[in-house]
């Protein structure tokens, strides 16, 4: 069973509080090495077999239409074994 | 694992059971094998082992619990008492309204955020179960140190969780206590209250009548959380190194709980449902032994049927199950078609799981296979009762001969850093951090919510009833004196109520305690529940249900006894409430009742480190008169502020920061008990002049001490000849928590540190 | 005068919504979310509240209801759209209106008494307002900093569109203070903040929301 993966983050300029608040927790940890944290979603969704082309393009349009928001958001797709 | 059917137990007579692991005593293990005749199926030890703890039945508490029962007042109030999900008032024009304060600290403190989203979504069901449209919340709250690391951890997670789950339900949240000792420390209380309103005749009650009727689930699917959360979390000691088999830590949906109760009070509407009972602790157990139990006893359910999120899971696992947002209905078979419509209106899963029986056993089966057959009162109301040794500790008598040693202010610059330390102390400073993360405005019927004296909310826009509630424990007087601390507590709420101008008509209670294998805490336990049940008789208050919790204590240290109580009142017309706070310049303040040295228990002796003494004793005689002072003089009263921790300095810190307008006060006599003593029974009142004589008059009836203390005014808070302006008060008071908790974060992870594995 | 109020799954402050037209003399219609009917009202307020959970994104599923298909129909020819919080998060999402709300910079729910000042006064629900007048109405949700690119914003700003904005202290992280935008044509408003929760000081802090209600009818009455 091969799985679908969508990977949504907000785009580059709008702000992620959730982000910054989880870099500047990091160092207060120990954890130096981050120079900036943006944080997103992840959807896994499960289909039989191997996903096909025609099946990938439905996904983009989800994404476009539901799991992201054009608005503030960008996503990626791809295919997970 | 092979199934373990009834007919394998007779087969197998002594296969060993781990009942000990399950929590169960050998003696409690042997009293199942007596009422079975027989070893209990898997499944049968499972129920047993979690409606047998101490969580669900009560065991150490109910010989002494009891009292509230055989001292009750009368009240023609009093519509259903003690032993269902939740006690009933009359509070007239028809509406009967509900409520109940219940626990989540274990929880809470494994999961801050979960534990404290499910306990409030479990105080809701319990409330909707009664028929009711839930309409408020409130949550005390009590943390360690609040400069503690693990404060840091649990706290910011514990208020996000009460806000996200209470929020996205829809109810306001509109009051609740936060306090911080050291005892809470790693055992944080997570006490939650709810509140509900319905029409007398739309009563629920959890029993399962009818032979024929149908069993229904409905809500969530079932998935494997909290597996053994009440008998493993909520009793004997647990520990992070458990099973990872199975997520002990509930995860709660308000979402689904949202629509939970839109759809039951459609289904309540339309009298679709003969008993109801909601699912939470030992989840299904729990419920069907409950409703067979309270009923005519005979019930058969086909396990198999439950729909289930996680598929995996054994029957065992099922009956244990404390997922939440789910409820068990019994309906008329002529009704279910309806009901399964109204349940696909609001896309709720629903499914008939079994039926009430003529015979008295409750019986379950899995794939037609029977693995359980037993007596359902035997589960559910009969279960183990202890006399647990109670002995006075020794601490008592030695923190009670202790004098206090305490700086007593009297000089002007003396006065202003008293009055600054302690109204920036993390328990008396502002909580609105806490309380600004809580929808106080959603169903648009609150009146009062915090930091008034008590929550209030209108129950009919037409004819303006209302009804107000107030919750308190004050834990340093139960430490020194857990009878009269107890009293204490309820004369605190009532009053609390009545300065509102709202009439006091019954009481709830939350009692935390540590663990009642100790004989000194089941002392306080013993003492506290009976100053509780005579405080009620003599206030003719009835309690209306409670919950207990034990085993709160970290290492060998128990927490202080903390009874939590919440009294119950209603105000005939809301726009009549006397706010706690004034808003305009020339009124007069006076000060109902005598101020002796309490410092005992006080917060400027916890603020230097001093526990000792004697705690003040209640006079709820001079209550009583109080309360009746307060309802009688209601429309004197521009304002009414209660004096609680922090005595005068907070009382009227309080009051000139609600509104900006400040105060001058002109104090005779001992400046500074007048300021710091924490005397129970007294309240500050703002009155215009006009009403001197009135207010003397009703002083006098009321055989109440009446004291003119100064007026409303101006831009500082000015006590004789110190002098503190507003904003230099409002910094002192604002700044603490903010300070505190402002960088905290309640969704960076809050996993518990390795080193603070609980014990007992 | 009849007013819809939507109820998704998961809606709030539906009731409060409908008590809020009742208030102004107007009459409220109950809309079901799976319910494309509008029921013959004239106007529709999208509450507050958490629908769906506000799981995915706040207002992501709800723009998909049946009732949102006729509603973003019927808007798009004029009819007066208000939607509050969680009804501002929809009508992003349904692009009747520009940007989005995303999470409080504090990262936590809030609820307070927000001083606003009122910036356009030709909408179909702020006629009634004054341009520059400050309010005091209750702010409350978890994700209400508006968010928009750097051209929409400045096509807001220059277009007048904005309707409201917060005073003082920036309460969420919003752009530009930004409480509430309306469309080109001006029927179409969202608010963060929660006009229904001030109709009456008794229930809230002021009755300064009331204007929003009374200008939808006005705007009606005068068509």
């Amino acid at each position: 069973m091969a799985k679908i993966v969508v990977d949504v983050m907000l785009k580059p300029e709008i702000l992620d509080p959730q982000g910054q608040a989880v870099g500047a927790a990091l160092p207060r940890l120990g954890f130096t090495f981050a120079k900036s944290v943006r944080q997103g979603k992840r959807f896994e969704i499960e289909v039989d077999g191997d996903p096909t082309p025609a099946q990938l393009a439905e996904v983009s349009k989800a994404a476009q239409t539901l799991l992201a928001n054009p608005v503030i958001e960008t996503f990626v797709v791809k295919v997970e074994k | 694992m092979a199934l373990d059917t009834v007919a394998a137990a007779g087969t197998t007579p002594d296969r060993s059971q781990p009942f000990a692991a399950l929590g169960l005593k050998p003696d409690e293990y042997q009293r199942i094998r007596e009422i079975l005749g027989r070893r209990p199926t898997s499944s049968e030890l499972a129920m047993y082992s979690v409606m047998w703890s101490e969580h669900c039945s009560y065991k150490s508490s109910k010989v002494h619990l009891r009292q509230f029962g055989e001292k009750a007042p009368h009240s023609d109030a009093l519509l259903v008492g003690i032993g269902e999900n939740a006690g009933v008032v009359d509070v007239g024009q028809g509406y009967a309204v509900t409520f109940k304060i219940e626990s989540h600290n274990h929880p809470s403190f494994v999961e801050p955020y979960q534990g404290a989203a499910t306990g409030v979504g479990g105080i809701v069901r319990d409330i909707l179960t009664m028929g009711a449209r839930p309409i408020a919340v409130m949550d005390p709250l009590r943390f360690g140190p609040a400069d503690a690391p693990d404060t840091h951890r649990v706290l910011p997670g514990i208020v996000a969780g009460i806000g996200g789950y209470g929020n996205c339900l829809g109810l306001p949240n509109i009051g609740g206590e936060i306090v911080f000792d050291e005892t809470y420390a790693g055992n944080p209380l997570v006490n939650a209250l709810c509140v509900g309103v319905m029409r007398h005749d739309q009563i629920k009650l959890a029993k399962a009548s009818g032979v024929g009727n149908l069993v229904v689930l409905y809500g969530a699917k079932t998935g494997g959380d909290g597996i053994g959360g009440v008998s493993i979390l909520a009793s004997e000691t647990f520990d992070s190194t458990g099973s990872a088999k199975r997520p002990s830590v509930q995860v709660g949906d308000p979402f689904v709980e949202k629509v939970l109760i839109e759809c039951s009070l459609e289904i309540f509407a339309e009298d679709l449902v003969v008993g109801i009972q909601d699912l939470g602790g030992a989840g299904l157990s729990c419920a069907t032994s409950e409703l067979a139990s309270a009923g005519t006893g005979g019930m058969k359910v086909a396990l198999d049927t439950v729909p289930l999120r996680d598929p995996s899971l054994s029957p065992e696992e099922i009956l244990m199950s404390e997922s939440q947002e789910r409820m068990c209905a019994i309906v008329e078979p002529s009704k279910i078609d309806r009901f399964l419509e109204i349940c696909k209106k609001w896309d709720v899963t629903v499914t008939v799981i079994g039926e009430v029986t003529d015979s008295d056993r409750l019986i379950i089966t899995w794939h037609d296979e029977v693995i359980v057959n037993v007596p359902p009162r035997t589960v559910a109301h009969e279960g183990p009762v202890y006399e647990r040794p109670c002995i006075k500790p020794d601490y008592v008598d030695r923190v009670n001969a202790e004098k206090l040693n305490l700086p007593m202010p009297t000089t002007a610059s003396e006065i202003r850093a008293a009055v600054l330390k302690l109204i920036s102390s993390p328990n008396l400073a502002d909580k609105s951090w806490v309380t600004s993360q809580y929808d106080k405005y959603v169903q648009g019927n609150t009146i009062q919510s915090q930091p008034e004296d008590s929550g209030m909310v209108r129950i009919d826009e037409k004819t303006h009833l209302g009804v107000a509630i107030s919750t308190d424990a004050n834990a340093s007087w139960s430490y020194l004196n857990p009878y009269e601390g107890a009293k204490l507590a309820l004369a605190e709420a009532a009053r609390n109520i009545a300065t509102a101008g709202a009439k006091p008509l019954a009481v709830t209670n939350c009692l935390n305690f540590g663990s009642p294998e100790d004989p000194g805490v089941m002392w306080q336990f013993a003492e506290t529940v009976r100053g509780l049940a005579d405080g009620c008789l003599e206030m003719g208050l009835p309690v209306t249900g409670g919950n207990v919790s034990f085993y709160n204590s970290t290492g060998d240290v128990a927490i202080l006894p903390t009874p939590v109580i919440g009294v119950l009142g209603v105000i005939q017309d809301v726009r009549t409430r006397t706010p706690m706070s004034f808003d305009r310049t020339g009124l007069d303040l006076y000060l109902f009742g005598e101020t002796h040295a309490d410092l005992a228990g006080s917060e400027w002796a916890y603020l230097h480190n001093q526990r000792g003494g004697q705690a003040p004793t209640a006079d709820l005689q001079r209550e009583i008169r109080l309360i009746k002072l307060l309802l009688e003089g209601q429309p004197l009263f521009a304002a009414a502020h209660d004096l609680s921790q922090g005595g005068l300095v907070a009382t009227l810190s309080e009051m000139v920061l609600r509104h900006n307008m400040g105060a001058t006060i002109q104090l005779t006599g001992d400046l500074a008990t007048a300021l710091l003593s924490e005397t129970p029974g007294r309240v500050v009142v703002a009155v215009e002049p006009t009403n001197a004589q009135a207010i003397n008059t009703l002083a006098a009836k009321h055989q109440i001490a009446l004291t003119q203390i100064g007026t409303t005014g101006g831009s500082s808070l000015t006590i004789n000849d110190a002098a503190i302006g507003l904003d230099e008060l409002r910094r002192a008071f604002t700044d603490t928590i903010p300070k505190l908790f402002g960088h905290s974060r309640a969704d960076l992870p809050s996993i518990l540190p390795l080193d603070a594995k609980k014990i007992g | 005068m009849k007013v819809g109020v939507v109820t998704f799954p998961g809606s709030l402050d539906d009731r409060d919504a409908a008590r809020a037209i009742r208030a102004v003399g107007a009459e409220a219609i109950a809309l079901w979310h799976g319910d494309s009917e509008l029921h013959n009202v004239d106007a529709v307020i999208l509450p507050g509240g958490f629908s769906y959970g506000d799981y995915l994104r706040c207002g992501a599923i709800s723009r998909f209801a049946p009732v949102m298909t006729s509603i973003i129909e019927r808007a798009n020819t004029g009819m007066p759209v208000l939607g509050i919080c969680n009804g501002f998060q929809i009508l992003c999402e349904s692009h009747l209106l520009p940007g989005a709300l995303t999470r409080n910079h504090a990262l936590h729910f809030l609820c307070t008494d927000q001083r606003l000042r009122i910036e356009n006064t030709t909408t179909a629900w702020t006629s009634n307002f004054t341009v520059g007048q400050e309010i005091v109405i209750p702010l409350k949700n978890g994700e209400g900093s508006f968010q928009c690119d750097d051209a929409t914003l400045a096509q807001l700003e220059d277009e007048g569109r904005v309707v409201l904005r917060y005073v003082g202290e920036n309460p969420n992280g919003s752009r530009n203070l930004i409480a509430g935008i309306t469309n080109a044509r001006g029927n179409v408003v969202g608010l963060m903040p929660h006009p229904e929760h001030a109709i009456d000081p008794l229930t809230g802090p002021s009755a300064d929301g009331l204007p929003f209600f009374t200008s939808v009818l006005t705007a009606l009455v005068g068509k």
